[in-house]
């Protein structure tokens, strides 16, 4: 047997031990993309979440001009925190549709009276069907659809000042 | 005292109240009437992924949406949908990562092929070493 061959067990164990060290390493990752950016919004349909603001459907989604698709909730801590990004979003233009998830009129209703309402349609989504149609993990979560309805971008957790002008060149590009 | 009012104040928590505010998804903790297919959805929870806990399977876990998930996979069972057709339809929305047991594809080969592999490597080792032994 060659001499070298008595190396080659530890040589694997070395490249296993890097390959473990360096995930143990990496910090956690918890996002989860959707695998839905790049195709057509799915069909659905939701009634209104409030009164102030007619309903949703995929429809909506597909005008001839970019929209974001903005999910939240009133018991999201985070989605207080993204609020005045989209506000700023919507001073630029952009429009934005809301899916409200799990929650009730009355709660939604406060929670766009205390925060403020960049919505021009808000959909109701009590079951999470539409959040699991869109292969969305939880709120906030924001999509970016082209003028042909097709999502070309998932931003996952709230939207920080930071992120306002990547967000607003993607809507930009989609038109 | 303190306590008890600290108690009392994570038992008022309002988020957790909030989002738990709406009734559960109909099927989220209903069996299916037919034993058949409750036990084809069931087996099909122990395999997905909660989203929001990510180590837990939608089964075991009490999350609403892992309720919500729950009542998707029973209602599309019960619609007639095969098992592996509820899969595919979430693994088209999630990725491979919300099932727990992976289908063969062109990245997840290795996971069967490997074993195979390694089996057959040992065995050839081990021929070679018994064979030794016998010519002395």
């Amino acid at each position: 047997m060659k001499r070298w061959l008595l190396w080659v067990p530890l040589g694997l164990f070395a490249v296993f031990f890097a390959i473990v060290a360096a995930g143990l390493m990496r910090p956690k990752d918890n996002i989860v993309e959707s695998k839905m950016v790049g195709k057509p919004i799915p069909e659905f349909t939701l009634p209104a979440a409030v009164e102030q603001r007619p309903a949703l459907s995929n429809t909506d989604l597909a005008i001839g001009e970019p929209q974001m698709l903005n999910i939240f909730a009133s018991w999201c801590v985070p989605c207080i925190a993204e609020a005045p990004q989209l506000l700023e979003l919507e001073q630029a233009g952009v429009k934005i549709n809301g899916i409200a998830s799990r929650d009730t009129p009355q709660d939604i209703a406060n929670f766009l009276n205390r925060w403020g309402n960049p919505y021009t349609r808000i959909g109701t989504d009590v079951r999470s069907i539409v959040q699991l149609e869109l292969g969305s993990s939880g709120v906030p979560e924001t999509f970016i659809v082209d003028s042909k309805g097709v999502i070309v971008h998932q931003h996952v957790g709230d939207i920080r000042k930071e992120d306002v002008p990547e967000l607003l060149k993607i809507w930009k590009d989609a038109g | 005292m303190k306590w008890l009012i600290a108690l009392l104040m994570f038992l008022f928590a309002a988020p957790l109240i909030a989002q738990g505010a709406l009734p559960a998804s109909p099927y989220a903790d209903q069996q299916l009437t037919d034993p058949n297919k409750e036990a084809e959805a069931r087996a099909l929870m122990d395999e997905l992924r909660c989203l929001k806990c990510q180590s837990q399977s939608i089964a075991d876990s009490n999350a609403p949406m892992a309720g919500d998930m729950r009542s998707q996979v029973r209602e599309r069972i019960a619609a007639g949908e095969t098992p592996e057709e509820v899969r595919s339809w979430l693994i088209e929305r999630y990725g491979d990562w919300v099932s727990y047991n992976p289908q063969v594809n062109a990245l997840t080969w290795p996971l069967w092929a490997a074993p195979l592999i390694l089996l057959t490597l040992a065995v050839w080792l081990a021929r070679g070493r018994f064979r030794r032994r016998k010519d002395k």
